[in-house]
């Protein structure tokens, strides 16, 4: 074998290494779903799913928890849509190149970093302390909220710097103020690649147990919140709970947990990888 | 900004040839003077890029601005409506006066400054909703909601812009599925739907094909009429079909201003010979 | 008219308060880490917290030294690292210089998978996949370990090194990969001799990246590595990490306001400085690196 056979070799071997590589985490990952599906399946039925926590593995079920992490979706997207929107077009279309705006953006660089516990200590003194919120469903979708800021914001400004600049001087043109321009023109042009964003990150709030877990959010809580001031739990900490108890009965559970946590977050992902393939192939003006 | 010793020569050079060759107004019309131009000096950052424009423009006259790349004929005419405003680094001294009113005076709104210029750009850019949207966007952002009216309007925009049988029945249909000459005059019918005095246009017609080149300039012909119209062009032949004056520039500065024809036919200015000729640009 | 004016300057200020919302964000939390960690070291000396090889707040007999937290976070990430830096840069250089389009469009999306799912399942994954699978491996190894946590915690930060890295790979000009292939090299030589050193600095940012992402990573270290703080870096013994231990003081019933309960906030605090500083460090990298070929 001269060196010439041997490096055709070596480039041939990375290439199925470079094959292996991109697959095996995904490999792993199905495995293991496939085993939780068939350790937890069964256990999901009208019980499961409308039954509250109990220290009986068999009778337990995870009514609080997916109300509570329902709760949060839609309290999360109330606060953080907006704000995470709003701070975008501050960004992309108001704010001057200057010391202001390189300090912003490498600020919210900084906060896409920081560990989802320290957004929890940070919701502990703030909103469950300072504000009085207690260990609320408004704490926790504060606390989220500013946690998937960074996310949404970073989403939306890529979405509106794919709009043309054509359109918006054709607005600017037509005698529109910069309002009017980004309302009737930038913002509806962009709301593929916006959504798209704000769906990945409320996926990840929904799949959040640490900071919830830090502003003191329970794992037991014996009734369906009624109202933002209720306290609550959500899935993923129902999960952990049930995890970290030696009965095998509670294993079970926690499996047929992630199974809906899971469908969740998959079936969220997936909206979103639809729509910015549908946002991507309408980017063609 | 202090103009620094180059500048200033420049200038001095500028004044020299306006003294000797060319001659702003014309005296053989009636018409009122529309637009104008007061020693405008355009800066991008220390970019001297307009030097010293003296310009006058009559109503319900076509005017082109032709030149070489880069010659400041597009900044230039895009001063008359503000459009520089967003380049951040955008600077200009001087005056341009529209109905005898400095348009960069404080008290002007230049939201309305544009509701009376309409633009109409190189690359058509409708927005991409229908044809009925784009049309009425204009009423729409001055609030008007009233369906007749917004219905009139769009059909007698899309008529002054010879637009209206290729698409009245299909006015909710996306403004993107237009061939690229409709989208144009699309987009010259979305200017005229404010009723604006003043029509900018920027090479309306170097995206499109001959053909469809053609329809536009005809159409340029029936708006003269009613609008004072401006044209930068790349194209020799399209600013002496149609146009009545002609401003050539050449690296910011207005070299010769003439009634078209004596433009093309005896130019008073050697640059400007060379470059109808075709020998540089 | 005035209306209108007032209009665009309301929504204007409300654009901006918005986006200061995120500088207040920041200042919130640096000012509850220091004032709240302040009480905790009128308490505790810095000396004792920064060399105490114990850390027992919640025993009797208390003591606070980080060090053991800080050997749990480390051997966590170091194992994490060790999964994901080799393959999520094969992975990049595969999808940036090797793989087809159709493959990259379905790997890449694939990948993200990985960093969607939320890291409860990762916990659950470690501890009741990967542990009782070491365990035919290594027999003596805890129930809750360090290296069960940090493989899984490895697998989740594949996407992040492999991601980044492609953009960084993708960066380089053409040109360079024609002077090599134009000298006779294969993909692989080209690869590992020209791309990858030209592509370095973006490679160690999403390396940096992954390390802060590992060391903040909460739920699977907290599930899989166990919560007993233990002072050494063998992967197979149980350890706690610094965000474990928040998640057992914010679970527990620690009086708000004791000073046992104050150790969340120097916990945190020496939590958020090293994610601060290695997040800044590839920041500072990637402005640099973009420069080059700008």
């Amino acid at each position: 074998m001269n060196n010439a056979d041997k490096n055709q070799l070596k480039d041939v071997v990375f290439k199925y290494l470079g094959v292996f590589a991109s697959l095996i985490g995904i490999i792993l990952l199905t495995i293991f779903i496939a085993s939780i599906i068939s350790d937890g399946l069964k256990r999901i039925d009208w019980q499961f799913l409308t039954s509250l926590p109990s220290r009986k593995a068999d009778r337990a079920g995870i009514l609080t928890a997916w109300t509570g992490s329902l709760w949060i979706f839609f309290l999360t997207a109330l606060i953080s849509i907006p704000l995470g929107i709003a701070a975008a077009i501050y960004l992309e279309e108001y704010s001057k190149k200057n010391r202001l705006s390189r300090i912003l953006e490498i600020n919210i660089t900084n906060l896409a970093g920081v560990p989802s516990v320290i957004y929890g200590i940070l919701g502990l003194e703030i909103f469950v302390r300072t504000w009085k919120l207690g260990g609320s469903l408004l704490a926790g979708a504060f606390t989220l909220s500013l946690l998937i800021l960074p996310i949404i914001i970073v989403a939306t400004r890529e979405a509106i710097k794919a709009v043309p600049a054509t359109i918006k001087e054709a607005s600017f043109g037509m005698g529109a103020t910069k309002w009017q321009t980004i309302w009737h023109q930038v913002l509806p042009s962009s709301a593929g690649g916006i959504a798209t964003g704000v769906i990945l990150a409320l996926s990840r709030a929904v799949g959040e147990a640490a900071p919830v877990i830090v502003i003191g959010a329970l794992a037991y809580v014996p009734f369906v919140a009624q109202s933002p001031m209720d306290e609550f739990t959500v899935l993923p900490i129902q999960i952990f709970n049930w995890v970290s108890r030696p009965d095998a009965g509670f294993i079970t559970n926690a499996a047929a947990g992630i199974i809906i946590l899971l469908a969740v977050t998959f079936l969220l992902n997936g909206i979103a990888v639809y729509l910015r393939y549908r946002w991507q192939r309408h980017l063609k003006w | 900004m202090e103009p620094s010793k180059e500048k200033s020569a420049d200038n001095a050079n500028l004044e020299k040839q306006k003294e000797s060759s060319i001659s702003f107004d014309f005296t053989d019309s009636k018409k009122e003077i529309k637009l104008e131009s007061k020693n405008t000096n355009v800066f991008y950052g220390d970019n001297h890029v307009i030097k010293n424009v003296n310009l006058k423009i009559r109503e319900k006259t076509v005017t082109a601005f032709i030149g070489p790349s880069g010659c400041g004929k597009s900044t230039f005419l895009r001063l008359f409506n503000r459009m520089n405003d967003y380049i951040e680094s955008f600077h200009m001294k001087g005056e341009i006066l529209i109905d005898k009113k400095d348009i960069y005076d404080g008290d002007i709104r230049v939201e309305d400054l544009r509701k009376n210029v309409g633009m109409v750009f190189q690359k058509p850019n409708p927005f991409p909703k229908s044809i009925y949207e784009n049309v009425i966007y204009g009423l729409k952002i001055q609030g008007i909601k009233d369906k007749k009216i917004l219905q009139a309007a769009v059909e007698e925009s899309l008529i002054s812009a010879a637009l209206w049988d290729e698409v009245k029945d299909q006015l909710n249909k996306s403004a993107l599925a237009l061939s690229g000459g409709q989208q144009q005059r699309l987009c010259i019918a979305r200017a005229l739907a404010v009723k604006p005095t003043v029509l900018l246009m920027d090479e309306p017609a170097s995206a499109l094909d001959p053909i469809a080149t053609s329809k536009i300039e005809e159409l340029i012909h029936v708006l003269k009429n009613d609008y004072t119209i401006v044209i930068v062009t790349h194209n020799m032949q399209q600013a002496g079909r149609v146009s009545d004056k002609t401003a050539f520039f050449y690296i910011g500065e207005l070299i010769e201003y003439e009634n078209t024809k004596d433009v093309f036919i005896n130019p008073k200015h050697e640059l400007t010979e060379r470059y109808i000729t075709g020998r540089f640009g | 008219m005035l209306k209108v004016r007032l209009k665009e300057k309301i929504i204007e200020s409300g654009l901006w308060l918005s986006a200061m919302a995120t500088i207040l964000t920041t200042i919130a939390i640096i000012w509850v880490l220091i004032s709240q960690s302040f009480v905790f070291f009128q308490h505790v000396s810095i000396i004792e917290f920064l060399t105490e090889t114990e850390w027992t707040p919640l025993f009797s007999n208390k003591k606070y030294g980080i060090l053991p937290l800080l050997a749990g976070t480390i051997s966590t990430t170091l194992v994490a690292i060790l999964v994901a830096l080799p393959l999520g840069i094969t992975i990049a250089i595969y999808l940036s210089e090797y793989a087809p389009k159709l493959v990259r469009n379905l790997f890449k999306p694939a990948l993200e998978i990985l960093a969607a799912v939320p890291t409860v399942v990762y916990g659950f994954f470690a501890l009741t996949v990967v542990t009782p699978f070491l365990k035919n491996i290594f027999p003596g190894i805890s129930t809750f370990n360090a290296l069960s946590a940090g493989l899984v915690m490895g697998i989740m930060i594949i996407p992040m090194v492999s991601s980044l890295s492609e953009d960084a790979l993708r960066a380089v000009p053409n040109s360079l990969r024609e002077a090599a292939f134009g000298m006779g090299s294969t993909k692989f030589q080209t690869s590992f001799q020209v791309l990858v050193p030209a592509a370095s600095s973006g490679i160690i940012v999403s390396v940096i990246l992954a390390i802060s992402r590992a060391i903040g990573e909460t739920m699977i270290v907290a599930i899989a590595a166990g919560q007993q703080p233990n002072l050494t870096l063998n992967p197979l013994e149980t350890v706690e990490t610094i965000t474990a231990f928040i998640v057992q003081v914010s679970l527990g019933d620690v009086p708000h306001g004791s000073i046992e309960y104050q150790t969340i906030f120097a916990a945190g605090l020496m939590l958020f400085l090293f994610t601060f500083v290695l997040n800044n460090i590839s920041h500072y990298l990637k402005e640099k690196f973009q420069e080059k070929y700008e």
